[in-house]
């Protein structure tokens, strides 16, 4: 049965993780995430889960690669510093294809920053993050519900492609409370058999081993075409987007996670003053909707890319757009979360430049 | 081989009547990588004779991180993880606490196990992990050529300490083993080498004891340090690395027990009372 409950966003995805079918849980406090930690103490060692807190998130992400190495669900979550940290790590994992569910609850950088909430990690998230060619799939919830959506979508995508899945997340999703419904979902309807590469003893007769080592070049890069075709494929059957108002739009607004709700209700207003604005958020980031965007390019006027950092999709969205139209960028750095009335504001600046006059005259 | 009489003899010695030696089954049937005269391989093969002696070839689950034996899955027959450098021991921690009715170990070099992964040494030894670690003290960084390791003895030359090691510059040789040892998390610590056949006999005795405690689930870690030798990197033969051994590093790494169950002793807990 689905039940309703006011939730923090941490804890939402705290409790969702258990109902995934997790086995298993690493993780090491670092504000603003450590609520799901908490949680997890409390609740995850009844239900029969093993929770370990790490010395270090490199500890932690090196328990997640032998948890999952050994064929179970497993999660770990942190905050910018700590998934700085946990970087080496992942590269293993993503070589290795062992599947896992990451989670960065993100704060303002560079450095140790600060705990509020920031979008500063986008690069580091969606472009590898660690040493070599890689990609991590990337899930972008904008509230509490989809904190908890993106558990199970995330396990399930981890487990199809045996690849590492990250929730990218920030700290005022983790902080805020919401209400949330957990959806009935039996993780034994999701088992994917994991025989033929998991280690847990050969007692079946088949020996595994798991490495990201190939010493021999011309293996090394048979691995790593493998890898590109897997990511490649992810990109046609993955990409999850959302838009609101974008189907006559001629300014369209794009913004991923918290700074896509605050342009929601920049594009009401801008509606209000009769201007055709949209949204259009990508709910992945990896696989980004590359070809969505380049089918708006051929119909909106111009782009704007909200992010609450110094502007980093917007170098994704220009690649998409590929010079078709003009994109501009709107940005706050540090923590600070953008309001409605300077996005509004920077919305009016670009449609007097690029959109219909009669509007723009309004 | 043409010779009627030699191959008459091979026959007969072949019989299998004869067989005074062979390689134990979870071992597999491949040439090695090692060095000749290094280590490595002995160690290898106790811990499959162990492993088969036991009969848990079905349920063990070995991890071996940087450092030469990062190769070790392709000798030994049992589900492997290769680990990223310092990190077996959280590896080891994942796979354990996730599937714990199996036996899992690490395989560990010196610099991996006593330099980079130091913290994760420790704190898997605190948290007392059911699981046995084998370390692999050389004193050298052997994979990358011959540097200088955290376990290097004082005046040690190697490619990073030319004029041997200085501590006013290169700090101390670091005795992990002792230094773990008074962890309550710590059932077993002991040290051994494989330089004769008596050496041999000890460390497999050594890490039989070590896997029995996992599957008695004693409660700690069981630990087993062997002084191994590089003659590559210590620039020497194998017979002279041998006597190196005996000669100088053996009275700095002492070998025997260190933390033995029957001898454990109540950690002596200061009261933070003041």
């Amino acid at each position: 049965m689905s039940e309703k409950k006011l939730m923090k966003g941490n804890e939402a995805l705290a409790e969702a993780s258990m109902r995934a079918g997790m086995k298993g849980y690493f993780g090491y406090p670092i504000t603003p995430q450590s609520e799901l930690l908490e949680y997890l103490s409390v609740h995850f060692e009844r239900r029969g889960g093993a929770f370990v807190q790490a010395e270090s998130e490199i500890a932690a992400i090196n328990m997640v690669y032998g948890a999952a190495g050994a064929g179970e669900r497993v999660m770990t979550s942190t905050s910018s510093p700590g998934y700085s940290l946990m970087q080496e790590g992942i590269s293993y994992i993503a070589c290795a294809e062992l599947p896992c569910l990451l989670v960065n609850v993100v704060r303002g950088g560079p450095g140790l920053g600060t705990i509020q909430p920031s979008q500063g990690d986008y690069f580091q998230a969606v472009k590898g993050g660690g040493h070599g060619d890689y990609k991590v799939i990337v899930l972008a919830p904008n509230s509490v519900q989809e904190m908890a959506d993106f558990v199970y979508d995330g396990f399930d995508l981890a487990d199809k492609y045996r690849n590492p899945v990250l929730i990218l997340s920030d700290g005022a999703l983790g902080q805020m409370m919401e209400a949330v419904t957990f959806p009935d979902y039996n993780p034994e309807d999701h088992l994917v058999d994991k025989s033929a590469w998991a280690t847990r003893g050969n007692e079946q007769g088949i020996r595994n081993f798991i490495t990201s080592l190939h010493i021999q070049t011309e293996r090394m890069e048979e691995i790593n075409i493998g890898l590109q075709q897997k990511y490649e494929e992810i990109q046609m059957k993955e990409v999850r987007y959302e838009t609101v108002k974008a189907d006559d739009a001629e300014l369209l607004v794009v913004a991923f996670g918290l700074s896509s709700r605050v342009v929601h209700k920049a594009v009401d207003l801008a509606r209000e003053e009769g201007m055709k604005v949209g949204l259009l958020r990508p709910i992945t980031l990896f696989p980004f909707p590359k070809t969505e965007l380049s089918y708006f390019a051929d119909r909106v006027n111009n782009m704007l890319v909200v992010e609450m950092n110094a502007g980093q999709m917007v170098e994704d969205v220009r690649l998409a757009v590929n010079g078709k139209i003009p994109v501009e960028f709107y940005g706050r750095m540090g923590g600070i979360i953008p309001t409605p009335g300077e996005i509004l504001e920077k919305i009016r600046g670009l449609y007097q430049l690029h959109n219909s006059e009669e509007v723009a005259n309004v | 081989m043409s010779d009627p009489i030699l191959e008459g003899v091979q026959c007969e010695l072949l019989n299998e009547m004869n067989t005074v030696w062979e390689k134990t089954d979870s071992l597999m049937d491949t040439p090695m990588h090692y060095c000749p005269g290094c280590g490595h391989s002995v160690v290898h093969r106790l811990i499959m004779e162990v492993v088969d002696e036991l009969d848990i070839r079905g349920k063990t689950v070995g991890v071996a991180p940087v450092g030469c034996s990062v190769f070790a899955y392709n000798y030994l027959n049992v589900d492997m993880q290769q680990a990223a450098h310092g990190r077996a021991t959280a590896v080891a921690t994942g796979i354990k606490r996730v599937l714990p009715d199996r036996i899992v170990f690490t395989y560990q070099g010196d610099g991996d196990l006593a330099a980079i992964g130091t913290g994760e040494t420790i704190h898997t030894i605190n948290r007392g992990e059911n699981i046995v670690i084998i370390f692999i003290n050389n004193g050298i960084y052997g994979m990358t050529g011959g540097q200088m390791a955290p376990t290097t003895l004082v005046g040690g030359k190697t490619s990073t300490s030319v004029f041997g090691r200085d501590t006013s510059t290169h700090g101390y040789p670091l005795r992990i083993a002792e230094m773990i040892a008074p962890l309550p998390g710590a059932y077993y610590v002991t040290r051994q080498a494989v330089i004769s056949a008596k050496h041999v006999r000890k460390t497999k005795k050594a890490l039989t004891i070590a896997f029995k405690n996992q599957i008695e689930g004693k409660g700690g870690v069981s630990f087993v340090e062997v002084i191994s030798n590089c003659p590559s990197g210590w620039k020497m033969t194998p017979l002279q690395s041998n006597k190196w051994l005996e000669d100088e590093i053996f009275s700095f790494y002492e070998l025997g027990d260190i933390k033995v169950p029957a001898k454990i002793k109540k950690p002596e807990i200061t009261s933070t009372e003041q």
